[in-house]
């Protein structure tokens, strides 16, 4: 049965921690440096778990699925918000700087609270299916059909993980705290797609036809450049944009 | 201490939890979910080749039906399952994919006209009929007769929970994020709640509920290669095993995923294996038929990863700087399907190995996956022992899985046990059984009690590192309680646990940081995990048989005679080595499908003299009812709908069907 063995290739890897505890009234934040030999194969997730079992057992961090799908482990690396869990550290220099994604609560260190965000981004857009008679559906009869084409590219676009990458990487964002960034705009433009949601443009405009919205988008790219699934962000964007203008 | 009231506590905010969390509230009571972390970053995202559910659209899958979904379950559980719930599940799992189909979730879809398969590693070509175009399709998986996973590409599992996720926040469920339950509040056999600490301030809280439901997942983490999320480290089942009343069944029965992928463990899907992938080992040859010439590489989990370390141990795997593995091949299936029904493993290849599996080959080797055994349930998912608590999904043992668990029938299981205890919560909450009852004086001694085990931890001044002893339990786990077990290895492993509990209870702390904390939440979840690791183990040590994915190198036979029993255990003394073991039989007298060869692996068995004696029953009853549909004979033989909530009895609906 496979046991991971873990062989050591040679590399010294400086990694710095931008730290800070929020619970702690004495923390103020700090660059720490951390110093680990590198292993085959290593990734972020594998060396922030070696800090911490060896060196530093303070050190805060978020990461569940550890295989690139959950979301749960976006943070800066080297100035690029990316998932630490798939990044290998054989592409990465010999130093490493790694910081909290911006624009989300802190939670400690590197872990910070993309769930209450999107919790609230998910209630303010109603991002679920509208339609009436949900609860008195007839799950014995056969489904309704759908476009097999037409699945898939709802599928395209709910393939979004809220890592928070593109939150992180926005302008606006950074800007305007109730932005809703490009995850909620894609949402908008999956629920959009999908003919089981009864919503028409009006009300979608509702949600979204202000600079809170599809209009505070300054198109600088920085959400499809760091979507960690490669969502075409940009475009359901525009689209939207045109749909949005249109709606009223 | 705070004290938060509720009628209905979740804890677990995947999909089997956020499923009974709906039912609840549209039943009009208060609920709440309990998260370790955002409920859309739960392991049931994970899943990715399919969701089990006998539609019957799409070719592959003509002729489906719950009579053939419930046998492939009995057959894959090698007869270990309640054959009743496995009914149950059976009969729901079409319903369950509807719903989920009319709340949001993105099913791929059946095309009309021509299309390619690869079916034993030859191009077919087929065509599917007009009358099913746009209904759901599915795909082939392991260890059954007919292709019933249905499926999003290769992330069913992310989009049935982002759907699921969505769905709760549009009922107004509170999701109650980064807390975790350390204790149930139980007192005379009845659970109210229960003791919860904060992981972001590491605060105590109380939850005091009518119904309380675990629904926390699997256990995956006690050993050290496994493709469970990290947070899959069974509290759930722990802290209800820590009640001393409740109890766990099956705790031996782990299930080995034949491709994690190697030496990561990272899942990568039956459904390379169902759409046509092969398995090669090191000299590039296909070896599974030479084992197993009915099923293939499609036999069922532990079949294939039985064979495949059967395999390496001849001497044929294949060699790489860190040990051993086999090759998982779905060139043959081409750039277009890998693209798009197979995305996230070329992601996974592509991150994680630097494959590209259009061109190369996936190194993997089996790797711990699932955990039948569970929270002890009866078939609406209520606690037998310990009134108002009630288990749902990978956390409990209703006992749909028997000793090994199909390919799908996990995601399946979710949400169809969802659909079911929350019903039943919604019940006892009406019930009078079910009326809140406890003194404040109840609550806050569970509170001084988990405070003060949590200070014993950081003020105890101990010398042990809870991250060291985690390594070695997970070490132990991996190499002696794995895919093939034995007396020696077992004893080993059952004094190794013994020990590094004794350990365990002299943890020391390097850090005393307020908030979270990290390492404190090592420490206490090391102690709770080592028992749940010590009931696999010392349930592995003393069922002499091999059932399913409990094999015994030293008794190679499944053994009805003395065997169709169910592992019950149980921690009445907190501070025992041991839990205590307990068994419950199972009746084959009252079985629809009395026990046989599986259709795949072993065909040696012992046999129960009551088995022929069922199977005549059987026939008799059979012969009575010839003009009868099938419902009507299955009814005759096994009633089980009665079992269900009154919506959930119908008949399934299905192309073709007489109207």
């Amino acid at each position: 049965m496979n046991q991971i063995p873990v062989h050591q290739a040679g590399r010294t890897l400086r990694i710095q921690v931008l730290r800070h505890n929020p619970r702690d009234p004495a923390s103020v934040p700090q660059l720490q440096t951390f110093e680990l030999e590198e292993a085959d194969s290593m990734t972020l997730f594998i060396a922030l778990n070696e800090i911490r079992e060896r060196q530093d057992p303070s050190l805060q961090f978020d990461f569940v699925c550890r295989a690139g799908i959950c979301g749960s482990c976006g943070m800066i690396i080297n100035g690029r918000p990316g998932l630490a869990c798939r990044t290998l550290t054989r592409d990465l220099p010999d130093n490493i700087v790694l910081a909290p994604l911006p624009a989300f609560e802190l939670i400690g260190d590197l872990s910070v609270n993309t769930g209450k965000w999107m919790r609230g981004m998910s209630e303010r857009l109603e991002t679920w299916v509208h339609t009436q008679g949900l609860e008195q559906l007839d799950v014995d009869a056969i489904e309704e059909a759908m476009e097999p084409a037409l699945a898939e590219q709802i599928y395209e676009l709910e393939r979004c993980i809220e890592c928070g990458c593109c939150v992180a990487a926005c302008g606006t964002a950074r800007m305007r705290e109730d932005f809703v960034g490009a995850v909620g705009l894609n949402q908008i433009t999956r629920f959009r797609l999908d003919p089981r949601d009864e919503r028409t443009d009006a009300e979608f405009y509702e949600l979204v036809g202000d600079e809170s919205g599809v209009f505070g988008c300054m198109t600088l790219l920085g959400c499809e450049d760091m979507c960690p699934k490669d969502l075409p962000l940009a475009t359901q964007i525009a689209f939207l944009r045109r749909r949005m203008a249109a709606a009223v | 201490m705070q004290i938060i009231h509720t009628d209905v506590l979740v804890i677990g905010g995947g999909l089997a939890g956020q499923r009974a969390a709906i039912g609840a509230k549209r039943r009009g009571h208060e609920v709440i979910v309990l998260s370790l972390v955002p409920a859309k970053r739960s392991h049931s995202a994970a899943a990715q080749g399919g969701m089990q559910a006998s539609l019957g659209n799409c070719l592959g899958g003509a002729g489906d039906n719950e009579d053939i979904h419930f046998a492939d379950t009995v057959r894959g559980s090698d007869w270990g399952a309640d054959q009743e719930v496995v009914r149950m599940f059976a009969h729901t799992a079409p319903k369950a994919i509807r719903e989920l189909a009319a709340w949001g979730v993105p099913w791929n879809r059946v095309a009309k006209g021509e299309r390619e398969i690869t079916v034993d590693a030859a191009k077919k070509t087929i065509c599917e009929p007009d009358a099913a175009h746009g209904l759901i399709t599915s795909r082939n998986f392991g260890g059954t007769e007919k292709w019933r996973a249905c499926y999003v590409s290769d992330g069913t599992g992310h989009a049935m929970l982002y759907t699921m996720s969505n769905q709760a926040i549009a009922a107004n469920i509170p999701v109650h994020e980064r807390m975790e339950a350390i204790a149930l509040i139980h007192a005379d056999g009845r659970c109210h709640g229960a003791i919860v600490r904060n992981l972001m301030t590491g605060e105590l809280l109380a939850y005091v509920a009518s119904a309380t439901c675990i629904a926390t997942g699997g256990f995956g983490r006690i050993y050290r290669v496994s493709t469970n999320a990290i947070i899959n480290e069974g509290m759930g089942a722990a802290i209800a095993l820590e009640t001393g009343v409740a109890t766990l069944g099956n705790m031996e029965a782990i299930q080995f995923h034949p491709t994690g992928i190697f030496p990561a463990g990272i899942l990568v899907t039956e459904g390379c294996r169902g759409d046509g992938g092969l398995l090669l080992d090191g000299k590039q040859h296909r070896f599974m038929p030479d084992y197993e010439p009915e099923k293939k590489e499609l036999a069922s989990r532990d079949v294939v990863s039985r064979r495949m370390e059967e395999h390496i141990t001849a001497g044929q795997g294949a060699k790489s700087r860190f040990g051993e593995h086999l090759w998982l091949d779905i060139r043959l299936l081409g750039a277009d399907h890998i693209n798009n029904n197979l995305r996230e493993v070329k992601e996974i290849c592509q991150y994680f190995l630097g494959v590209d599996p259009v061109r190369e080959l996936i190194p993997v080797r089996p790797a711990q996956h699932y955990s039948m055994g569970g929270v002890r349930t009866d078939a609406s998912g209520q606690s037998p022992t310990l009134q108002g608590l009630f288990a749902a999904g990978e956390a409990a043992c209703w006992d749909m899985h028997g000793f090994n668990r199909l390919g799908g029938n996990s995601v399946a299981e979710t949400v169809v046990a969802g659909m079911i205890v929350g019903e039943a919560m919604a019940d006892y909450c009406e019930s009078e059984a079910g009326a809140l009852n406890l003194s404040s004086a109840l609550v806050d001694e569970f509170g001084r009690r988990e405070r003060q085990r949590l200070a014993d931890i950081t003020d105890g001044g101990g010398r042990e590192s809870a991250f060291e002893l985690t390594r070695l339990m997970q070490e132990t786990m991996t190499a002696q309680v794995g895919i093939f077990r034995d007396q020696g290895r077992l004893e080993q492993a059952v004094a190794t646990l013994c020990e590094l509990q004794q350990r365990s209870r002299n943890i020391g702390l390097r850090s005393n940081a307020p908030g979270a904390n990290p390492e404190l939440v090592a420490a206490y979840r090391l102690q709770r995990m080592l028992k749940l690791a010590q009931c696999v183990a010392y349930g592995a040590l003393l069922r002499t048989e091999s059932r399913g994915a409990h094999y015994r190198a030293d008794f190679p036979r499944r053994d009805d005679l003395n065997w169709m029993r169910r592992t019950l255990a149980s921690w009445p003394e907190q501070d025992a080595e041991l839990p205590v073991l307990d068994y419950e039989a199972l009746d084959i007298m009252r079985m629809e499908l009395p026990p046989g060869w599986r259709g795949y692996g072993a065909r040696d068995y012992i046999e129960h003299p009551d088995t022929s004696a069922r199977q005549q029953q059987i026939d008799t009853v059979l012969s009575e009812l010839a003009d009868a549909d099938r419902h009507a004979r299955q009814e005759a033989l096994m009633p089980f709908r009665h079992l269900l909530p009154e919506h959930l009895r119908g008949n399934n609906q299905r192309l073709g069907d007489e109207s």
